[in-house]
């Protein structure tokens, strides 16, 4: 289900230390909510792509955008969610992996297309791609005195269609 | 070309930008500069006796000229100073370049001696800052620095050079031009914008413009005046503003807000089309938001997309330079020949007329005591409405604003968004190195003068003869008048013990002091510091410590709920006022 004020806002930024520091402060210093933050360089080295989740009413949303605009370092912006767009996330999860419960986790994480990386003889260690609700999903249906360690990338994302974030 | 420091390229940068006057102080990570300043005579520099002084001279000298201010210091303490001067010249958009030392590249993040994270700590009170690691990005640096400073919405812009970049060398060259592909300001307002924005101004029975500092900023005040008067319409203007249009003419119903006039407030709340022009609905000029000019359609000039709808939702934008967006109105509204509908407007002057008639700046003359009203009305008349008037912030700086009608822009100086006290007598300071031969005058209180007294030691030793106008009522006045109006007369802390005799103290900086009593003294004591064009004068006016500013709009209130003087003695404030400051 699409939350109407959850937005997913890709930036495309000068690769300058700093800049990170300008979004970050930015959200912070006028009181708005990160929910995810997720950045690296683009296939130009001179930019670096910053994805985050955010969430308000269309009055901060669009204050949020002039704002980030607003910033030297910040060359584009897109928010995703004004159109159709892919998302993802990344989450490696560490499990307990003993008796019983060994083989429903390796079947668990078959249905959520989930891929073992790491095994030893008490645990799994689980990679898991898709959009943050079905990693929330995930985490849902897994006992959660098995879970030992979650590790997330933040949303990412990109526009269906022809519609491209570049320079 | 021969190899050079990079001391020798930042000065040689300065000169290429044509900076006249470097306001600033020498410490262990800058010396280096220093020393390639002592070799030559163009740039100018102002030692000031406190770094935060550094950055509001700069300052005054860039809201005198529209040049952009230029400050150096040194790293760590040098620094952290300066920081209540740049966030003073951010939060009014003053083009402000500052330079500030830095540990050597090596020992940055050893927490080595005075160093502090400036680039840091002035994110967020700066328009864009950098660090220099090469001494090869140096020239380059400084050229973006200028730059960004001054085009777009003006603001500062800090530099960060560590000891070992002004150490180095390398052949010199400074870009002629620059182009960042992440900054381009909007200067020409959208085509379809401004034919929308004219026709709903046209359909207008009720019109005001309502006007702020950015109309200043941007050079603008010509095409506003031309504006306003083919309009015919009232023009209210706010304190960052004042001098955009002139005060004396019949179509300004003065300043607007908190402290505005009644007649400004009320068509204001009135008016069916508002033109904003470089104004930001800031929380001193809308009173209670909800409440804010119920049946008004607005049309929103700035060159700022972010203030747009920021406050207050516009019905119009149009993001472009004032000057611009005007001249296309004004363009357009000469070649179609448009006018109001006369009637209408007629019928809407004479409501305002009668708003008018409330005298909202009415106050009660004494022949006992000094009204601090009074003083600047004689000030006024003293400099024949020609000074440069810069202020601190308070009580004096309210009535400065009322009863000195300014009638040019860049007259008027002073810390409207961050409210700075110390700000007035630097501020004073670099608007007389720039306009040596024209009256400047500080009018302050004798708490705010206190935070930056050393500087009467600068001013002796570059000769700024400015004239001091201290409105002494032994306050904090206008803390005074928020505690009598919404502490029940509790007077925490607002009282000021064992005050220096200012008199003396001019005169021990080498000034001129007079202490002023009596209200049939005050025309006289001012003709006699203005008569003193090389000497500063310390005047210092023992005032009424009971007078308070009115109008007045409480915190909470709308702007048609305004007090005033003779009708409201007494004054509340809605209980969810009193969250609001």
């Amino acid at each position: 289900m699409k939350n109407p004020h959850r937005h997913l806002i890709s930036i495309l930024m000068e690769n300058e230390s700093g800049a990170l520091s300008r979004v970050a402060n930015l959200f912070s210093a006028r009181g708005y909510n990160i929910e995810s933050l997720t950045v690296a360089p683009t296939n130009d080295p001179s930019l670096s792509r910053l994805t985050l989740v955010t969430c308000g009413n269309d009055q901060i949303i669009e204050q949020i955008v002039k704002q980030l605009n607003k910033i030297i370092d910040v060359v584009k912006l897109m928010d995703m969610t004004e159109a159709d767009a892919i998302e993802r996330e990344l989450m490696l999860v560490k499990t307990r992996a003993v008796g019983e419960g060994r083989a429903e986790m390796k079947r668990l994480a078959e249905i959520f297309d989930g891929h073992i990386l790491d095994v030893t003889d008490s645990t799994y260690t689980i990679e898991l791609t898709g959009r943050s609700e079905k990693l929330d999903n995930f985490l849902r249906a897994v006992d959660k005195d098995s879970i030992l360690e979650v590790a997330r990338s933040g949303t990412t994302g990109i526009g269906r269609g022809a519609r491209a974030l570049n320079v | 070309m021969e190899p050079i420091t990079g001391a020798e390229i930042l000065v040689r940068c300065l000169k290429q930008e044509g900076v006249e006057y470097l306001f600033g102080y020498p410490g262990g990570s800058v010396l280096h500069i220093y020393d390639a300043l002592h070799a030559q005579e163009d740039v100018k520099h102002v030692l000031v006796r406190h770094e935060q002084a550094a950055t509001h001279a700069a300052d005054g000298y860039a809201r005198a000229t529209g040049r952009p201010g230029v400050v150096l210091v040194t790293s760590g303490p040098g620094v952290t100073n300066a920081v209540t001067g740049i966030a003073t010249a951010h939060m009014d958009s003053i083009p402000m370049v500052i330079f500030s030392g830095q540990v050597p590249t090596a020992l940055i993040g050893n927490d080595a001696f005075q160093e502090v994270d400036s680039v840091g700590i002035t994110r967020p009170c700066v328009k864009h800052n950098f660090l220099v690691k090469d001494v090869n990005q140096l020239a380059e640096t400084v050229k973006k620095a200028f730059y960004i400073a001054t085009t777009g919405r003006p603001g500062p812009v800090l530099v960060d050079i560590p000891k070992d970049v002004t150490i180095a060398k390398t052949t010199f060259s400074y870009p002629e031009t620059i182009r960042l592909r992440s900054y381009n300001p909007t200067i020409k307002g959208h085509a379809g914008q401004i034919r929308k924005a004219v026709d709903l101004i046209m359909s207008a029975k009720r019109p005001i413009v309502y006007a702020g500092g950015g109309t200043v900023i941007s050079d603008g005040s010509a095409q506003l005046v031309e504006f306003t008067r083919l309009l015919g319409s009232p023009i209210t203007i706010t304190l960052m503003g004042l001098g955009a249009y002139p005060a004396t003419d019949k179509q300004f119903l003065g300043m607007l807000g908190m402290h505005g006039t009644y007649e400004a407030n009320m068509a204001m709340h009135e008016c069916d089309v508002m033109i904003a022009i470089g104004a930001r609905f800031d929380d001193r000029v809308t009173g209670k938001l909800e409440k804010f000019s119920p049946n008004a359609k607005i049309v929103h000039i700035d060159i700022d997309p972010s203030s747009i709808s920021k406050n207050v939702r516009v019905d119009i934008p149009i993001v472009g330079s004032v000057p611009h967006v005007l001249q296309s109105m004004i363009t357009q509204m000469r070649e179609e020949s448009l006018k109001l509908n006369e009637a209408a407007l007629s019928d809407w002057w004479k409501q305002i007329n009668a708003w008018r008639e409330m005298k909202s700046l009415r106050y009660r003359g004494s022949d006992e005591i000094i009204k601090p009203q009074f003083v600047v009305e004689k000030l006024y008349e003293v400099t024949q409405g020609r000074a440069i008037i810069t202020s601190d912030v308070g009580q004096h700086q309210m009535w400065a604003a009322q009863y000195y009608h300014f009638d040019q822009p860049r007259q008027w100086i002073n810390s409207g968004g961050l409210g700075t006290m110390g700000f007035g007598l630097p501020a004073a300071m670099g608007a007389q190195l720039a306009f040596p031969n024209r009256d400047v005058a500080c009018v302050t209180g004798e708490g705010s003068i206190q935070m930056m007294l050393q500087e009467l030691s600068t001013m002796k030793q570059y000769g700024t003869p400015v004239k001091i106008i201290n409105l002494n009522n032994r306050y904090l006045g206008m803390v005074r008048q928020w505690q009598e109006f919404f502490y029940q007369k509790r007077y925490s802390m607002s009282y000021m013990e064992a005050l220096p005799d200012f008199v003396k103290l001019a005169e021990a900086y080498g000034h001129v002091g007079i202490k002023i009593e009596k209200p049939s003294e005050v025309e006289g004591a001012l003709r006699e510091a203005f008569a003193m064009k090389e000497r500063l004068v310390f005047l210092d006016f023992i005032t009424d410590p009971t007078e308070n500013v009115f109008p007045m709009i409480p915190s909470g209130g709308g702007q048609n709920e305004m007090l005033l003087a003779e009708r409201d003695e007494m004054v509340s404030t809605h209980e969810d006022g009193m969250v609001l400051v």
